[in-house]
């Protein structure tokens, strides 16, 4: 049961990577390249600068896949494996949380568990780090920022679990609601705490002695040396429409998961149910099962 | 639960004991299948970038570059 379960979560997982990928592809690649021909263009022009200047020009970097590779086999990969493993990653929290969360059914459990998830793995770090677009990023501050980020996704995912736990217990004395709203504020307090101990991007030390005190990596106007700018700052409905498509590929992701691998799991775990539901009319007479 | 068999038969039912229990077996599955999900995960989003296994090349990170920035990842 346990291994069907994973099989099927996994499974889930990789469909609803395609999805995404499909979504990705058409909706987010455009835009992707737009960012690395601004990078490409700003490259250019700060080299420009940088020679006028005297300063030495650095090397580009490596260019082993060609952006028709990366846009339409590496993206989609990458989307397919991740959603393979956050299908894995769901069917192992739901075997441990069945029968110790309470009355919720199998069905319903099997959408609240993906859900839970994108909040705690993917949606609350994003506030505090959201993600960026190529061009965005400095390369010298790669390992701060990996650190920060990957953090903030364990210090989200450890507190969603214990504000679960803790409200499970919680629920014993007070009433599904109080012990439901408790937890949650629980939750959000210890990420507020975090967010504001952990540093912005732009603080970073290396950051404040290039750039100054910027709250963002985000590429700055280029000026020449008459402090005349001659190249634009990354576009900002870009950089928008970059995160606003992050969300939905996410969204897609772990909602995929959640239809696809809710249904599974109740055939699994609750044939009755399953019957019932697949039986259930909206014809007079007929009440639906409620899920 | 017996004088209400003809309801629960046809209605769905909330599971109210733990399917699984903390043997080995079970934690060992887990836990195996918990470590491959996070590799998958470290290889996507992280390695060749703030760490790597394989030094200095940047094949994964490059074949994998625009799903990392979507999926929120930090690059470059």
């Amino acid at each position: 049961m346990v291994k069907q379960l994973i099989g099927r979560g996994a499974l889930s997982g990789a469909v609803a990577g395609l999805v995404a990928f499909l979504f990705a592809r058409i909706f987010a690649e455009p835009i992707i390249s737009k960012a690395i021909a601004y990078e490409s263009a700003r490259d250019a022009m700060q080299d420009k600068l940088d020679k006028a200047q005297g300063l030495p020009v650095p090397a580009p970097g490596p260019d082993i896949f060609s952006r028709t590779i990366q846009m339409d086999v590496g993206i989609g990969a990458a989307l397919i494996l991740f959603g393979a493993a956050m299908g894995a990653l769901v069917a192992v929290g739901y075997v441990i949380a069945i029968g110790r969360v309470g009355r919720v059914r199998p069905f319903t459990l099997a959408l609240l568990i993906p859900a839970f998830y994108f909040a705690g793995a993917y949606f609350v770090p994003f506030l505090k780090y959201p993600a960026n677009p190529p061009a965005i990023g400095h390369e010298n501050t790669i390992k701060e920022r990996g650190a920060l980020f990957l953090v903030t996704v364990a210090v989200s995912c450890i507190a969603l679990f214990l504000a679960v736990y803790f409200g499970q217990k919680l629920h014993k004395r007070l009433s599904l609601y109080s012990s439901v709203v408790t937890a949650a504020v629980g939750y959000m307090a210890v990420m507020a705490v975090l967010f504001l101990i952990l540093p912005p991007l732009g603080h970073l030390h290396a950051n404040v002695v290039e750039y100054g005190r910027q709250a963002t990596e985000t590429p700055l106007p280029l000026t020449d040396a008459n402090g005349k700018i001659v190249f634009p700052g990354f576009p900002a409905d870009l950089l928008a429409k970059f995160r606003v498509y992050s969300i939905v590929n996410q969204v897609i992701l772990w909602g995929g998961i959640a239809l696809l691998f809710a249904p599974q799991a109740q055939r699994l775990l609750d044939p009755a149910g399953a019957k019932a539901a697949k039986e259930s009319r909206l014809v007079e007479g007929h009440t639906p099962v409620a899920v | 639960m017996s004088n209400t068999s003809a309801v629960s038969s046809t209605t769905s039912t909330p599971i109210g004991t733990p399917l699984i229990h903390a043997n080995v077996k079970t934690v060992a599955l887990l836990l195996g299948v918990s470590i491959l999900a996070l590799l998958v995960y470290y290889f996507i989003g992280v390695d060749e970038g703030m760490i790597s296994v394989f030094g200095k090349s940047m094949v994964a990170h490059e074949f994998f570059h625009d799903g990392r920035h979507l999926l929120g990842f930090p690059c470059h």
